[in-house]
């Protein structure tokens, strides 16, 4: 185990209002952490610090790779973060809505194949040997999920749950160390909830670990090696789940005087 | 059924359209003699024509609404199957080998006039793949398009006039010119999407415009380049007609060239990229996607068919000036696109062939042209937003888990 | 010295004549986040439906301010009805569009309406007569600034004012307001989202009539081009102040108004038009929201 993802005292402003306030994360390789909150509490801005789209007004972002070298994610521009091995989906589904299931899941190879304009039109042997590998991982990327056979749909003519795991799997297509799931169990029936819990774990029993923004607080206890409860952009408790089951601070701020277990 | 709300109604419209047209389209005045001419026979004309108009499309929206006639309903069904017809990989290649036969065959048959508009049509197919791929593929309204179009003719005027370069020479560098500008346009609005960016390209074209206006140093201002040779053929004087024919020849082969490449290019890593660009900006940078690269592609590429056409322009006219490089060239570029599909080829190439024959052969409708190409792009952005050919995706064949079929022996059908 | 203040002047009345244009743009954008590209044609539309007018008042030789409140009325009730006409026909159907759908739909309206009134009326320049009368009280400053000058500031800033006063205290204003600020909002608290719509085509079409009748006496002549370019130019200058701020319409007017006189009195007026598209492309690439304009934030 070493630290894939160190998030030292990291902050972000709005003019003048400050989402995310001198948050500090660690993610070991391999682990499911969970970052929880209450709605408004800095979690989604804090993806989007991680993945470029924001900079951070503040703080680092520090990423170290299998071979223990280490750089800084602040200042990447979001392709570049990919790149590295950070890979998310999006609380409210984005998907390249009138391609197909299939090519949907193809434009996340982008950044691992290296067809160049030259050649997308002479189209050598090297050119036809990548496409035809793109199609055969994003094929088996969609089996993974359970969409090979709506593979030729287009995208938005897909029922909710399945353009959740469709953007599970572009995710899964640009090879990531570390996916960031923004609320994947959203909308889902049970039944759907507890296929996404099976195709979490898959997930990570290939060793790519697993951020996960998520409210449903079983899952999450289920899921998570760790978990982080942001409030008002502050962390306010981490540690494993049966700490922070118990933890006054999470119980009163995020569960109201209730308890968890009516959550 | 026609209710009398409906007769009501479409009176109404009527009554309405005659108002608003009343000063325009009745009253007629002579500012220089002083004199009113009255022409209230147009009146009574708009009034029944609106009258009409309002009716049809209530009916056909009430008719759509209630679904009363399903015989109809069903009708319209099969004829848009139909129209399916031209996507299977079989019929669109037997179409294809057609259409290729009729227009090399072409020449045979018909008088170098309609070789020489056939020609301009086609012309007008490869300035279309170009923006197509720009607009359609990439989702960048592009108003200053003529721009490059402009760039490649006066490349090919100038290099001739100064320099006596040929025209097989100077198309490559018309091409390539037209790249440069290309990116020249792209890298300032990298930060700019839709509205903002449409119209920085429009004030582009314009400033491209005006410079070869006003700069008549360099470009010889509103009177133009005269005199630029027509494309060799190794070294032989041609008479009139076989200089028609031999352009001709020349604009099929660079269409050909066109498609080929587009086809290819939008069956790609990079096609797929423009592609993820247009419907999701964000996303597409988060698929690892650097949006800086795809976009300056996308503008390059476009606009190296505007400038080889460009070239090709200044050698069929034998002449260029800016005048031929208005906006209203870039819309009718654009209304080609749109009419025949954005994202398709062979949408954008029965776009061109309507929207520039049409004029041609319909002399009565020529006075209308511009009317037309407006009212085109209206209407069909409200009753078929995909155009007439709408872009089919491409499907891929499964691949069994131990042999996986090559996926270059599926017929690259056309979206 | 005395030249500079003649281009201040001049700058200041093409100020006033794009800021009528820009408004019109820029309260349409606010509302319903299009870029009316047809805008331009309504003050075409506005100064043919002016000459028409004024050529029959004149011929039964009314009186000159009766000739140019009547002309300036007409326009104006004509321009908006093309105004309220076009956004059903070509805009209403789109609401829920692709965002380009009616930007194509607004350019293929433009094309429509210059070539309908080419068919209709002529593609030639026509004489628009002069109905401003010379101040004499202006005649001292005849050097710096004209009659018509003169009338063309004093005409728009009333305009505008009223303009002002409509929308932060009338009932529609306030309407305006809110629908701009959140459309699915202001239905749900009873405002007739339609009609708000149906209104600001209305007013801003009348108001670039009002531009229309008054250059048109300015320059002398019309054609049906002269929508396009003062259409662009009135664009431009609602982007430079920020589109969708009325205050930044007005600022951004006087600031395209100005450096255009300004550059073609001491640099050239070849270039009068690449300035301004300059300036346009400069401004958008270095703040693409314009000079008054919010930064708009992605939702992710």
């Amino acid at each position: 185990m070493f630290p894939l993802l160190t998030v030292n005292k990291l902050s972000m402003d709005f003019g003048g209002i400050r989402a995310i306030d001198k948050f500090n994360m660690r993610i070991n390789a391999g682990e499911i952490v969970a970052l929880i909150g209450p709605n408004g509490a800095g979690k989604t801005t804090f993806f989007n610090c991680l993945t470029g789209i924001y900079q951070p007004t503040d703080g680092e972002l520090l990423w170290t790779l299998p071979n223990r070298s280490s750089r800084t994610l602040n200042g990447l521009k979001p392709h570049r973060i990919t790149e590295q091995g950070l890979a998310r989906t999006f609380q409210n589904i984005r998907l390249f809505r009138s391609m197909t299931v299939l090519e949907n899941v193809m434009i996340g190879r982008h950044c691992r194949t290296a067809t160049t304009i030259l050649g997308a039109v002479l189209r050598p042997p090297s050119v036809t040997r990548e496409e035809k590998e793109t199609i055969e991982i994003s094929f088996a990327l969609l089996e993974r999920v359970g969409l090979a056979d709506v593979a030729h749909e287009r995208a938005d003519n897909l029922p909710y749950g399945a353009q959740r795991r469709l953007e599970i799997a572009r995710a899964l297509a640009t090879e990531p160390l570390l996916l960031l799931l923004d609320e994947p169990a959203a909308g889902m029936n049970p039944q759907e909830g507890q296929e996404l819990e099976a195709l979490i774990r898959s997930i990570n029993n290939d060793q790519i670990a697993v951020l996960l923004i998520e409210h449903d607080m079983q899952l999450v206890m289920r899921l998570a090696d760790h978990i982080f409860v942001l409030e008002y952009g502050r962390l306010i408790a981490e540690g494993a789940p049966e700490k922070i089951r118990n933890d006054p601070a999470v119980i009163r701020a995020y569960l109201g005087e209730e308890g968890i277990h009516h959550a | 059924m026609i209710t009398r709300h409906d007769l009501r109604h479409a009176g109404l419209t009527g009554l309405w359209f005659m108002f608003l047209t009343f000063p325009l389209v009745v009253i007629k005045i002579n500012p220089i003699e002083h004199t009113v001419h009255w022409r209230w026979s147009n009146m009574v004309w708009i009034g029944v024509v609106s009258f009409l108009a309002s009716l049809t499309i209530r009916l056909v929206q009430g008719r759509r609404r209630t679904g009363e006639n399903e015989k109809q309903q069903s009708l319209l069904q099969t004829s848009v199957r139909q129209f399916d017809l031209l996507r299977r990989p079989a019929f669109f290649r037997a179409a294809l080998i057609t259409s290729s036969v009729l227009l090399i065959s072409f020449p045979l048959f018909f008088s170098s006039y309609q070789v020489n508009i056939l020609t301009t049509a086609l012309m007008y197919v490869v300035l279309g793949l170009g923006l197509n791929i720009v607009v359609g593929m990439a989702g960048l309204l592009d108003l200053g398009y003529v721009a490059f179009y402009a760039v490649g003719a006066y490349t090919y005027a100038l290099l001739h006039l100064h320099f006596n370069l040929g025209f097989w020479m100077v198309l490559p560098i018309g091409g390539l010119l037209g790249a440069l500008f290309g990116l020249l346009l792209g890298f300032p609005v990298l930060r700019l999407r839709g509205d903002y960016l449409a119209i920085v390209t429009l004030a582009f074209g314009q400033i491209v415009r005006l410079i070869l206006e006003n700069w008549s140093e360099f470009s010889k201002g509103p009177s133009g380049i005269a005199n630029i040779a027509r494309p060799g053929l190794f070294g032989l004087t041609l008479s009139p007609e076989a200089t028609i024919t031999y352009l001709y020849y020349l604009m099929i082969g660079l269409v050909g060239l066109t498609v080929f490449v587009v086809n290819r290019l939008q069956n790609s890593r990079i096609g797929r990229a423009w592609q993820a660009l247009r419907e999701d900006e964000i996303a597409c940078q988060a698929m690892g996607i650097d949006k800086t690269k795809i976009k300056l592609s996308a503008f390059a590429l476009g606009a190296t068919w505007a400038g080889m056409a460009g070239v090709f322009f200044a050698a069929k006219t034998t002449f260029v000036n800016p005048a031929s490089f208005t906006f209203i060239e870039s819309a009718i570029i654009l209304c080609i696109v749109v009419l025949g599909g954005m994202g398709s080829i062979a949408g954008v190439m029965v776009g061109a062939l309507i929207l520039i024959l049409l004029p041609e052969y319909l002399r009565a409708v020529a006075d209308y042209r511009m009317l037309a190409f407006g009212a085109i792009l209206v209407v069909m952005m409200i009753v078929r937003p995909q155009g007439l050919i709408a872009p089919k995706r491409r499907t891929y064949t499964l691949p069994s888990t131990h042999n996986p079929v090559n996926s270059s022996d599926v017929p690259a059908s056309d979206r | 010295m005395e030249y500079f203040i003649e281009l201040l002047f001049s700058g200041l009345t093409r100020g006033s004549i794009y800021a009528l244009i820009a408004l019109g743009y820029t309260m349409v954008y606010g509302i319903i986040g299009l870029i009316n590209f047809a805008h331009g044609e309504m003050y075409m539309i506005g100064a043919f439906t002016g000459l028409i007018v004024a050529e029959i008042l004149l011929i039964y030789q009314f009186p000159l301010p009766a000739v140019f409140v009547l002309t300036a009325l007409a326009a104006v009730i004509w321009s908006s009805a093309y105004g309220f006409t076009v956004e059903r026909i070509a805009y209403r159907p789109l609401r829920k569009a692709p965002r380009l759908a009616p930007l194509i739909s607004a350019i293929g309206m433009s094309i429509f309406l210059q070539n309908y009134v080419q068919l209709v009326q002529t593609a030639d320049f026509l004489p628009f007569p002069s109905l401003i009368p010379e101040f004499a009280f202006l005649e001292p400053y005849a050097g710096i600034i004209g009659s018509t000058d003169a009338a063309i500031l004093v005409v728009s800033l009333i305009a505008m004012l009223l303009l002002s006063v409509m929308v932060k205290w009338t009932r529609i204003g306030k309407a305006m307001r809110a629908t701009a600020q959140d459309q699915k909002m202001a239905l749900l608290v009873g405002v007739n989202v339609d009609r708000i719509i149906s209104f600001t085509f209305i007013l801003g079409s009348g108001l670039a009539a009002i531009g229309g009748v008054l250059i048109a006496s300015h320059v002398g002549q019309i054609n049906v081009f002269i929508g396009f370019i003062a259409g662009i130019k009135a664009f431009t200058a609602a982007v430079l102040g920020g589109i969708g701020s009325i205050p930044g319409a007005v600022l951004g007017s006087y600031v395209l108004g100005l450096t255009e006189s300004l550059t073609t009195g001491y640099v050239s007026s070849d270039y009068e038009d690449v300035f301004a598209f300059a300036l346009l492309v400069l401004i958008l690439i270095f703040r693409p929201s314009g000079l008054l304009g919010k930064a708009s934030v992605d939702k992710v």
